[in-house]
C-alpha cells in the first residue's frame, strides 16, 4: 500500500473527527433558539383559538410541540396543510391529520339568535378572542369580524342560540 | 377565467418592437399588434335611443359598493342621483335617464370576481325628463382645487379607460405629491376599440375643455395630450382645437403604435423617460394620467351640470353587422347595444367586454354597459384552450413583458403556489396586458394563470391578517385574564389581612374591657 492513501486516509479522519468533536460541543453548550421557533410554528398555526388540539390556544399548542415534542396533526383547522409546513419547518416526518376530515371552522363565525339569548355571559367568558359583546341580563352580540369560528362558545349556552354560519 | 384573446396571433405574424421612438423613452418589449379599428372608423358616432330599462350596478368602480338612496317604486329624473358614497373610495351612480325604480336586485355583471351584482333597476318612461338640482355649470376657475375636487366627486367620474378608479379620490392622491405634468391619454393600444379615437375626432374640443379643468383641479403647469400614431384623423382634429384654444400650456405628442403603451405606467415611461418605481404611481415621478374619455366627462360634468351617465362604446368584432361606437346611456343592456348595430352575424362566437387582450368573456348578452364598458367585441372564433403544450422555455415572454417580468418563472410558481418567489418576482406588477400569451408558442395562458395567482395571493394575506388579529387578541385577552387574577388574589389577601386585624383588635377590646370591669369590681 503506497503511503500518500493512508495519509489521505489519516488525514479525512482526522477532519472528520475534530469536525464531529466541535459540532457535538457546539450542540451541547448552545442552547437551541426555542423561542423563535415557538413564534415560528405559531405562526403557522391558524390562530382560530379553537382548542381542539387539547391546549387552550395555539400559542400554547405550539410551545408544547417544541418544549414537550408534541405530535404536529393535531390542528384540524389547520388541515393537512399545516402539517406539511410544520413537518417542513421542523425536520420531523409528516403525518396524516389526527381528526380524519379537515374542519373548515375558521370560515365561518359564530352568530346568535338575540331573541332567545337570555344573557347569561357564558359564552362571553369562553370566547378566547374576546370577539363577544354583553352584559349579565341583557341580549349578547357577536363581532363578526373579529370570530374565528372556533365554537368554544356553542358548548356552554344554556338555550342553544348560537349557530354557525359561512363567512362573508 | 379565461384571457379573451383572438386566438393564434402567434401565427399571425404580431411583431416584437423594442426600438427607441423619436425623442420619447424606450419602452421595453411590446407587440405591434393587428389593429383591427378600421371596421368600427368609417361611421360617426351613433346616437343609441333610451332602452325600455337600465340596470345599474351598484359597483361600478374600484373600491366599495355605493349605498342606493332611492326605494323601489321611486320616481327618478336623468341625472338624479340614485347611490351615493361615503367617506371611503367608491363613487356614486345616477340615474341616466327618468323613469320608476322597479328592482334593486342581483343582476349578472362583467367584473372579474363573481357574476352577479346588486344592480338598481330604472323602467324607463321615453320623457327623459332632467333632474332640475345641480345641473346648472360650476364656474370651476374661481374654485379652490379641493372644491372642485368634491364636485367631481359628486358627479360619479371614474376612470374611463378601463380601471374605473374614481377620478376623484385619484386627484386627491396626487396633490398631495410634487406634480409637473398632468398626461391625458389619447393612446388606446388595445386592437378593435376605437372609441376614444372618434371621441377625439369629434369632440377634440371637449377633451381639451376637460384637460383645462383637471390641470386647474391638480395645478401643474403643463399637460401633454398623447395619441398613438394611427389616429391621423384624431391627431389633426386635436391640433386644430388647440389652435382654437391656444393655451400653450397644453402640448399635443405623438407615440407610436405599439401595444402596451396606452398602458399607465407605460405612458409615463414613454413620454417622460421615467420610471414608475414597482408598487409606486406616476405621482412618485410627478406624472398623473388621465384617459381623453374621463376629461370629456369633467367636461360635461362642471361646464354642463351633467353627471357620468352616457358614454362612447365601440361595438365590433366579426360577430357584429355593422361595427361603429355609439354614444349610449349607461345600464343599456349588452343586447341593446348590439341589437342597434345591426344585431349578430351568423359568424357570432363569443362575447367580450372590453378588448381583446385586456378584456373579459361573458357568457350572457344581459349584461348592462357600465362606466367601464369601453367595448363590445363578438368575436368569430372561440379561443382555442385545450391546446396547451410545456414551456419550452424559449423566453419570448420576457421579451415581450413591458414590465420587464419574466413571465415563465413565474408560470412555474404560480403553478407551484409559491408566494414568496411570486412576490420576489414581481408578480403585483404584472399588468395582464396580454402579451406574453400572444407570443407563447406553446399557448399558456398565461394572463390568466396570473390572474389567478393574484387572486390566491391576496386571499392568503387576508386570512394571515386575519389570523394575526385573532393571535393579538387572544394573547391580550391572556394578559387580562392573569391581571385579573393578580387582582382578585391581592384583593383578597388584603381582606383577609384586614380581616385578622380586625379581629385582633376585637379581642383587644374584649379582653380592656374586661380587665375595666375586674378593676371595677376590685375598687
Amino acid at each position: 500500500m503506497s503511503t500518500p492513501i493512508i495519509s489521505a486516509i489519516i488525514l479525512i479522519s482526522g477532519i472528520a473527527l475534530v469536525s464531529g468533536v466541535l459540532l457535538s460541543i457546539a450542540n451541547k453548550s448552545l442552547p437551541a433558539d426555542n423561542n423563535t421557533l415557538v413564534e415560528k410554528v405559531n405562526d403557522l398555526l391558524p390562530q382560530t383559538q379553537c382548542a381542539q388540539c387539547g391546549y387552550p390556544g395555539c400559542k400554547p399548542y405550539a410551545n408544547a410541540i417544541i418544549e414537550n415534542g408534541e405530535a404536529i396533526n393535531l390542528c384540524p383547522p389547520g388541515g393537512q396543510e399545516t402539517v406539511d409546513k410544520l413537518a417542513d419547518l421542523l425536520g420531523r416526518d409528516s403525518l396524516a391529520l389526527a381528526e380524519e376530515t379537515p374542519s373548515l371552522m375558521h370560515r365561518s363565525v359564530a352568530i346568535i339568535d338575540e331573541d332567545v339569548c337570555i344573557g347569561c355571559t357564558h359564552c362571553r367568558d369562553a370566547c378566547p378572542v374576546d370577539a363577544i359583546v354583553g352584559a349579565p341580563q341583557f341580549m349578547h352580540t357577536i363581532i363578526a369580524s373579529e370570530c374565528t369560528g372556533c365554537e368554544l362558545c356553542l358548548p356552554p349556552c344554556p338555550v342553544d342560540c348560537i349557530s354557525m354560519v359561512p363567512n362573508g | 377565467m379565461p384571457a379573451a384573446l383572438p386566438g393564434r396571433l402567434h401565427q399571425h405574424g404580431a411583431k416584437r418592437v423594442s426600438a427607441p421612438t423619436y425623442d420619447l423613452g424606450k419602452l421595453h418589449g411590446g407587440l405591434r399588434l393587428p389593429g383591427e379599428k378600421r371596421q368600427s372608423t368609417s361611421t360617426d358616432i351613433q346616437q343609441l335611443p333610451i332602452p325600455d330599462q337600465l340596470i345599474l350596478p351598484l359597483t361600478q368602480h374600484v373600491g366599495d359598493q355605493a349605498d342606493p338612496i332611492v326605494g323601489v317604486g321611486d320616481t327618478v329624473l336623468k341625472g338624479q342621483m340614485i347611490a351615493q358614497t361615503k367617506d371611503t373610495l367608491s363613487a356614486p351612480v345616477h340615474a341616466p335617464s327618468s323613469g320608476k325604480v322597479i328592482a334593486i336586485e342581483p343582476w349578472p355583471v362583467s367584473r372579474r370576481f363573481g357574476d352577479k351584482a346588486p344592480c338598481i333597476v330604472i323602467e324607463c318612461d321615453g320623457e327623459d325628463k332632467a333632474y332640475e338640482g345641480g345641473t346648472a355649470p360650476r364656474p370651476y376657475e374661481s374654485m379652490s382645487p379641493e372644491e372642485l375636487l368634491i364636485e367631481i366627486l359628486l358627479g360619479g367620474i371614474v376612470g374611463l379607460g378601463g380601471a374605473v378608479f374614481p377620478t376623484a379620490q385619484k386627484l386627491m392622491q396626487a396633490i398631495s405629491a410634487p406634480l409637473e405634468y398632468l398626461i391625458l391619454n389619447g393612446v388606446e393600444c388595445e386592437p378593435y376599440i376605437s372609441c376614444d379615437d372618434m371621441l377625439m375626432r369629434e369632440h377634440a374640443d371637449e377633451v381639451l375643455r376637460g384637460a383645462l379643468i383637471l390641470m386647474h383641479a391638480l395645478q401643474v403647469a403643463t399637460c401633454y395630450v398623447v395619441v398613438e400614431s394611427d389616429k391621423p384623423e384624431a391627431l389633426r382634429n386635436i391640433a386644430e382645437a388647440l389652435g382654437e384654444i391656444d393655451d400653450e400650456r397644453l402640448i399635443l405628442k405623438q407615440v407610436p403604435t405599439i401595444f402596451p403603451s396606452g398602458g399607465e405606467d407605460q405612458l409615463v415611461q414613454l413620454v417622460t423617460n421615467r420610471e414608475v418605481p414597482s408598487g409606486g404611481l406616476p405621482t412618485d415621478v410627478g406624472c398623473v394620467v388621465q384617459n381623453v374619455g374621463t376629461a370629456v366627462a369633467i367636461h360635461h360634468w362642471i361646464n354642463k351640470g351633467e353627471p357620468l351617465i352616457s358614454r362612447v362604446t365601440t361595438v365590433t368584432g366579426a360577430g357584429v353587422a355593422s361595427p361603429m361606437n355609439v354614444m349610449a346611456r349607461i345600464g343599456t343592456t349588452v343586447e341593446d347595444v348590439v341589437a342597434f348595430a345591426g344585431g349578430y352575424t351568423d359568424r357570432a362566437e363569443q362575447l367580450v367586454i372590453g378588448g381583446p387582450m385586456t378584456g373579459k368573456s361573458v357568457t350572457t348578452d344581459a349584461v348592462p354597459l357600465v362606466k367601464a364598458t369601453n367595448c363590445v367585441l363578438v368575436l368569430s372564433e372561440q379561443v382555442p384552450l385545450d391546446d396547451e403544450k410545456p414551456c419550452i422555455r424559449c423566453g419570448e415572454c420576457a421579451e415581450v413583458c413591458p414590465i420587464q417580468l419574466l413571465p415563465q418563472q413565474l408560470f412555474w410558481y404560480a403553478c407551484a403556489d409559491n408566494e414568496k418567489q411570486l412576490r420576489s418576482h414581481g408578480l403585483t406588477d404584472c399588468i395582464e396586458c396580454g402579451c406574453c400569451d400572444l407570443v407563447c408558442p406553446s399557448h399558456i395562458p398565461l394572463t390568466a394563470d396570473f390572474r389567478r395567482a393574484k387572486a390566491r395571493m391576496l386571499e392568503l394575506a387576508d386570512e394571515k391578517a386575519r389570523a394575526e388579529r385573532a393571535r393579538q387578541r387572544f394573547e391580550s385577552r391572556n394578559e387580562r385574564m392573569e391581571l385579573e387574577h393578580q387582582m382578585r388574589d391581592q384583593e383578597l389577601s388584603e381582606q383577609k389581612q384586614a380581616a385578622r386585624k380586625k379581629g385582633q383588635q376585637a379581642i383587644q377590646d374584649i379582653l380592656d374591657r374586661t380587665r375595666n370591669n375586674d378593676d371595677d369590681d376590685e375598687g
